[in-house]
């Protein structure tokens, strides 16, 4: 009995694999009814294998991955592709041509010209005997060449030979459009970088300066707090601190706020130890609390108070700073986050959704509760990982 | 009175799932609530979560019915953790990875090895729920006469209501308690144990196979020696792929306090793992005759003292063991439903929802259908499945430059294929009789091995599929934290 169970687990095992593995390899056979269709589906699917890795742009590793599905593509007997300085992939047969083929290519990358080559070899049963060598451009300037070689370079692989030229083309660039957009977010990161207020800066030493007879002891302690607290938010190094460091810079924020508001301001603060290690963006929350604080206190009379809650939620951290001042009108808010009206109270919550859309994606932009006279809480989520991101 | 400390501790799990601990506090004490979760509170939630229903109840029970050898169980549970603190804690927590399957991708920088670590991941984690459930089950029905199902229902409603509402996540200072009830709820009743051993004349272990039950080997268990240098490798090898443990050790500020975690768990575990073993011997000198033996721990007070203070002590382990079944349970649940939602599911709130009633349903559905093992045995299965696959993974990944992410994947394939096969056959036809048998129900002196060895063959075969960024992963896993050398910067997601 016991041996019937086990063997019929086995069968399961092995054959829950072998199924799927047959449904997928008849799938792929079914493509296409007609010898037109079909040729059609293989040519696509051919180019679409070749497509991803000329996406890095022209690199050996790119290339020689993409030439056997281009030699397919052309049907030559064989294929190279140089970049400016070197060849980059030779693959087909007649290997012993592999170290002419840069030369083949040296014309084309001159003049950025097509041409046709006859290639003298020694060895009878060698099937290369012509070549096209044609262009690659990008931008309209001549980045390699793409060499097909064959018994012959009938007018077919030359046509063939310039179409394939141009779909690589396209491809890197494509690829150049990728790294521009990269340096584009990397840059906008860079920039993104929240500043501190010169205000905040103004205000501070003003009432730093109305302690200084009064109270020269503790004009010394909040002037150190100024000094550590700029130290921080003027460092240069790392795009991400950890959310300890972060919250606090935001406390020697408030101590300085507070000396100046005194009790008009009441901050409540609950965080899981838990979190503190999580990697954030520098100064992501610092602007949210500086917006708070600002909404809470300044547009009214009275106490404003405000809560910055950090509590553990699984693979994720969750964070909310909440004031209980005037609020906004939704659909404003709505507008100056999408940047279609910009706003000085809005740009620092503006900034950090770009900031935290760029790095984590766009599932971890700001979600923000709000209403006229019903005071503002700004929610954060931060994953506890995410490639790329760590604190050093 | 058993069941009235059955209540109060599950009554006590809701109410700390339902309303948290909220406590706020203003910036003055800011300072105090920056201070990061030092080792000690650390290492206590670990081995809060850690101290299954295997380690309270199972360990007695084993080491009742086979003799010293089970010794080796609670060894091996804390041996785990020396390995873990060598090659394995530091290097993890400067990763930066959270679960097992962000390490992955972290390490080989490949989204097919992430979902393979996330399938094992699952795998592990329902492999070790189900047997708590099961002894849950036991252990109701022990103290109420219930039918089986309803104790481990009872445990997987409670876990799924209290993670749904977001309770008992993962707070530290509750898990850390967990700790110290449950040895509080061990100790205890051992110390009146020991007295009443001592006034009865401290009779020593009798019975016709006594002198066996005392000396290694000598159980009567066929290929005693094989199966227990199986275990060793299962165990040693297997506690750094639990995903439950491994995530409490992000809340370690760096690889330092990482380290000096690892170590006071190795105390705290060894202190714990003192008294089951007390138990056994102590069943074996009280209670031989035992059905049930993964219940000696509950039997001994009343067996061995009596009325109403055996009622009490019997209350107190009791509770002890709901502790243990509750925060092993939620911890895995909430490390295996997360594992769900973000690699399985869409991810966000709902997939949550779906991806916890997944974690929970399918290991009770295993706990009523599947044959009762030994909760110790099917606990020491899913370290099988753990040391065939994730410590490869984790201890090449970490000091192999030369590992591919095809290596890695293959290994990961067989070694975790190989290991679940083994325990399916064990736990749905099994036991199987022979050699057969004892290779099926201790596949870990194979599966390891091969595991490792197709790793680092896969690896050697494919050169060109090293993950490009190795030099600075290793880096960054190595260098310690105040070192000031470049470890990358982020870049933007290539596709």
């Amino acid at each position: 009995m016991e041996y019937v169970v086990g063997a019929a687990v086995v069968a399961v095992l092995v054959s829950v694999p072998a199924i799927v593995l047959w449904r997928v390899m008849r799938g792929r056979r079914e493509l296409g009814t007609s010898p037109a269709e079909r040729a059609t589906f293989e040519t696509l699917h051919t180019a679409s294998l070749a497509g991803p890795p000329l996406r890095a742009g022209l690199t050996a590793d790119g290339a020689e991955r993409a030439s056997r599905h281009l030699r397919e593509l052309l049907g030559s007997s064989a294929l190279a592709i140089t970049d400016r300085e070197r060849l980059l992939v030779y693959d087909g047969a007649g290997d012993h041509h592999a170290g002419q083929a840069f030369g083949h290519a040296a014309a084309t990358l001159e003049d950025g010209r097509t041409q046709v080559l006859t290639i003298d070899c020694d060895l009878l049963e060698c099937p290369i005997r012509q070549g096209v060598v044609v262009p690659l451009t990008t931008d309209e300037r001549v980045v390699g060449a793409l060499a097909a070689y064959g018994p012959n370079a009938s007018a077919g692989l030359v046509r063939a030979a310039q179409e394939v030229a141009g779909w690589v083309d396209s491809q890197l660039e494509l690829a150049e459009l990728d790294r521009s957009r990269t340096r584009l977010m990397e840059a906008e990161v860079r920039a993104l970088r929240a500043q501190i207020s010169p205000h905040f800066i103004y205000n501070s030493l003003t009432t730093i300066a109305s302690f200084v007879r009064t109270d020269p002891e503790r004009a010394r302690e909040l002037l150190l707090e100024f000094a550590d607290f700029t130290r921080y938010s003027f460092r240069r190094h790392g795009e991400y601190t950890t959310l300890a460091e972060e919250l606090r810079s935001i406390d020697r924020y408030l101590t300085l706020e507070r000396a100046r508001f005194g009790d008009q301001l009441q901050v409540t603060l609950r965080i899981a130890p838990e979190v503190l290690p999580v990697a954030v963006p520098f100064l992501c929350l610092q602007p949210l609390v500086e917006n708070a604080v600002r909404h809470g206190l300044e547009s009214r009379n009275g106490v404003g108070r405000i809560a910055i809650v950090a509590e553990d939620a699984g693979a994720e951290c969750r964070i909310s700073v909440e004031d209980d001042g005037l609020g906004m009108d939704p659909d404003r808010l709505r507008r100056i986050l999408a940047g279609e009206i910009s706003s000085s109270s809005g740009v620092g919550l503006a900034n950090v959704d770009e900031r935290l859309r760029q790095v984590y994606g766009d599932e971890y932009g700001l979600v923000v509760e709000t209403g006229q006279g019903a005071g503002t809480k700004v929610n954060v989520r931060l994953p506890k990982y995410h490639p790329g991101v760590s604190t050093r | 009175m058993s069941l009235a400390a059955v209540l109060v501790v599950m009554v006590a799990a809701v109410l700390i799932g339902a309303f948290g601990i909220r406590v706020s506090r203003t910036t003055s004490d800011f300072y105090v609530a920056s201070r990061t979760v030092s080792p000690l509170w650390n290492a206590s939630a670990i081995g809060g979560e850690y101290l299954s229903a295997a380690s309270f109840l199972g360990v007695a029970g084993l080491i009742l019915s086979y003799g010293v050898d089970m010794l080796w169980l609670p060894v091996g549970w804390t041996g785990g953790y020396l390995v873990l603190l060598v090659l394995v804690s530091a290097p993890l927590r400067r990763s930066g990875a959270y679960t097992l399957p962000d390490f992955a991708e972290a390490r080989l920088e490949s989204m097919t090895v992430r979902r393979t670590a996330s399938v094992l991941v699952v795998l592990i984690g329902w492999l070790y729920l189900m047997p708590q459930f099961q002894s849950a089950g036991l252990v109701l029905r022990s103290i109420t006469g219930a039918p089986v199902w309803a104790g481990g229902l009872l445990v997987a409603v409670v876990v799924a209501v209290n993670v749904l509402s977001g309770g008992m996540r993962s707070i530290t200072f509750v898990q850390a308690f967990q700790y110290w009830l449950k040895l509080t709820a061990l100790a205890v009743p051992l110390v009146f144990l020991l007295m009443a051993w001592r006034d009865d004349g401290a009779p020593p272990v009798t019975g016709d196979d006594a002198g066996a039950w005392l000396v290694p080997l000598g159980g009567g268990k066929e290929y005693a020696l094989y199966s227990t240098y199986s275990l060793i490798l299962a165990t040693f090898l297997g506690t750094m792929g639990l995903p439950h443990v491994l995530v409490r050790f992000y809340t370690n500020p760096d690889g330092r306090a990482a380290r000096r975690t690892t170590l006071v768990v190795l105390s705290l575990l060894g202190a714990f793992y003192l008294l089951p073993a007390l138990y056994g011997w102590l069943g074996r000198v009280y209670a031989p005759d035992l059905v049930r033996t993964d219940e000696v721990v509950l039997a001994l007070p009343q067996r061995m003292i009596g009325g109403t203070l055996g009622d009490l002590l019997t209350a107190l382990a009791t509770a002890g063991a709901f502790a243990a079944f509750l925060s092993t349970s939620s911890g895995l649940t909430v490390s295996v439903a997360g594992v769900i939602a973000q690699d399985l599911l869409k991810g966000g709130v709902r997939s949550f929802r779906v991806a916890t009633l997944m974690a929970v349903v399918v290991p009770l559905g295993l706990a009523l259908w599947a044959r009762a093992l030994p909760v110790a045995d099917v606990v020491g299965l899913a370290f099988a499945v753990a040391a065939s696959s994730f410590c490869p993974l984790l201890v090449l990944g970490i000091w192999w430059r030369r590992l591919t992410t095809t290596g890695a994947l293959a290994g990961l394939f067989v070694g975790g294929g190989l290991a679940c096969g083994a325990v399916l056959a064990t736990v749905i036809g099994g036991p199987y009789e022979g050699p057969a048998g004892a290779l099926l129900a201790q596949p870990a002196a194979w599966t390891v091995p091969i595991a490792f060895t197709v790793m680092v063959a896969v690896s050697f075969l494919t050169p060109d599929r090293v993950p490009p960024g190795v030099a600075r992963t290793m880096v960054r896993l190595h260098a310690p934290e105040d070192l000031d050398v470049d470890r990358g910067d982020w870049r933007p997601r290539s596709s």
